[in-house]
């Protein structure tokens, strides 16, 4: 591991400068994600600013308006924001997100910001024996021709097919969940879509963010559909495993019509895949299974696949059926 | 820094990129905490990380100045064994022991946050209250790996121990 200088900042404002400033820098949140790379070998900052100590760990609710606002602050602790009342009652596809990522002992680690900017990954990302454009751009995509189980099947590039491991930035995605980013020139308010990208040529960037822009909070506004919502993981073992595909589902019913529905897939993408065109299929129609599943297949469209990730498809199409369904009360627990 | 592990304060020089798991064990001579994996996947470094379960091998030792750490070591009261402790000895939790300490520090963590009303993915009902069901243990204990395949002595140790926790409560 490189020389590390380490840095316990007096606040945002001083945060942002230190890592601004410095192009090795890097800040330091739970640590969960990015600990590991320092050992590996693929994160090589040469300073940390540990933000773990600014005021940003409190959760406010606002209740002034028509719908209760929560902001977020960054370092709440995964384990913490799942367990908040008013989460668990408006927006429970949140908490369920969060229970069903990594163990006991990480969520209590892990912050709301540094879930939000691990690394999206693949298996070769780790493996710094082999190439990858995303650790060492231009030296080519080993998962392409490789071990492609866990291939992205939407929005790829030649450059890089990882997906984005968290679920719960799947669960802010449905939510239309607000960040909040502070930069050397202020504050900045970034819808949720709009914070992760796609790889095009650019597989090393996994996020919008500028170098030093930190995330300093989350804001989520509760709707009736956040109120019936869910989220449901397909894996490999029924506990700490990241996700094979995954469904963040939320469902606004007028009698067995559609009047608002949020679908948002994990495993799918290199960004957490917001399903606005099923979503727009879906909306003032029945909700029923074949309607379901005609506006995944819309979705699906543009979906690329090989032998080994072709499995992904039939996951998604029936884990977000039965998501929806389950949403509407016509089928079982979706876990 | 300093750290106050199993009660006692330590004042310690440390590099900033050891790790919380090695500054305990081969700068403090700690030798309960365990190194398994050395990447957050087994849960053999967990600890009680200012009263809640952590993974050492996870933290670099400069972010946690002034913490104050429980091993299993530290668990029990004197001469007397924790209760996570005697269940395991009574239910024959492990086999070769290495992964010991830790699952015995995840467990109490585990029981505390069972108490504290945190949901888990297995709970039926998010707004109600958890029970320390079978589904429910294994689901909280998940983090912990034991590589002798002791689960089932370790899920009877750490049903016992629920049971207990609930009948003193």
């Amino acid at each position: 591991m490189r020389e590390l200088t380490y840095l316990e900042p007096d606040d945002t404002t001083e945060a942002v400068a230190a890592v601004s400033g410095d192009p090795e820098a890097a800040y330091l949140g739970g640590g969960t994600n990015l600990v590991d790379h320092l050992k590996l070998g693929l994160a090589t900052p040469s300073t940390l600013v540990d933000v773990t100590g600014l005021p940003m760990d409190t959760v406010e609710v606002h209740t002034s308006g028509a719908e209760p606002v929560m902001r977020i602050g960054a370092n709440v602790r995964n384990s913490d924001l799942a367990a908040h009342p008013v989460l668990r009652a408006h927006l429970p596809v949140v908490s369920r997100a969060l229970l069903a990522g990594a163990s006991g002992q990480i969520r209590n680690q892990a912050t709301t910001g540094g879930n939000l900017l691990q690394r999206t990954r693949c298996v070769y990302f780790q493996d710094t024996t082999t190439p990858c454009n995303k650790r060492e751009p231009g030296s080519g995509c080993s998962a392409l021709q490789g071990y492609g189980r866990y291939n992205a099947v939407l929005g790829a590039s030649d450059a890089c097919v990882a997906t984005h491991p968290s679920d719960l930035a799947v669960a802010l995605a449905a939510v239309d969940a607000v960040v909040l980013v502070q930069g050397v020139d202020g504050e900045r308010r970034v819808p949720f879509a709009d914070l992760h990208r796609l790889p095009g040529d650019e597989p090393e960037r996994d996020t919008t963010l500028a170098h030093g822009e930190l995330v300093t909070g989350v804001e989520l506004t509760a709707s009736p559909a956040s109120r019936t919502s869910t989220y449901a993981k397909v894996r490999d073992r029924a506990s700490y495993a990241f996700a094979l595909v995954s469904v963040a589902g939320a469902l606004d019913l007028d009698e067995d019509t559609v009047r608002d529905v949020r679908i948002a897939w994990g495993g799918i993408a290199h960004k957490p895949w917001r399903a606005t065109v099923a979503e727009d299929a879906l909306r003032g129609k029945r909700l029923t299974e074949d309607a379901v599943r005609e506006a995944v297949e819309a979705e699906l469209a543009d979906a690329s696949t090989t032998d080994q990730s072709a499995y992904k498809l039939p996951m998604v199409r029936n884990t977000t059926a039965h998501t929806l369904l389950t949403l509407a009360g016509q089928a079982g627990d979706p876990r | 820094m300093t750290l106050a592990v199993d009660g006692t304060e330590h004042t310690v020089d440390v590099d900033t990129r050891t790790t919380l798991l090695d500054a305990l064990r081969e700068r403090l001579g700690v030798t309960s905490v365990k190194k398994g994996c050395d990447h957050g996947q087994c849960g053999a470094c967990t600890v009680l990380l200012d009263g809640r379960r952590h993974l050492t091998c996870l933290s670099l030792a400069v972010a946690h100045d002034g913490a104050e750490v429980t091993t299993a070591s530290g668990l029990g009261e004197d001469d007397e064994l924790h209760p996570v402790q005697q269940a395991f000895l009574d239910h024959d939790g492990y086999q070769c022991g290495y992964c010991t300490p830790g699952q015995v520090c995840s467990a109490v963590g585990a029981l505390d946050e069972l108490k504290e009303g945190h949901p888990s993915h297995v709970t039926e009902e998010l707004e109600g209250e958890a029970e320390p069901t079978e589904e429910e243990l294994r689901e909280r204990m998940s983090g912990n790996l034991c590589r002798c395949g002791a689960y089932a002595g370790i899920l009877a140790a750490v049903r016992q121990a629920a049971g207990e926790q609930e009948v003193a409560s």
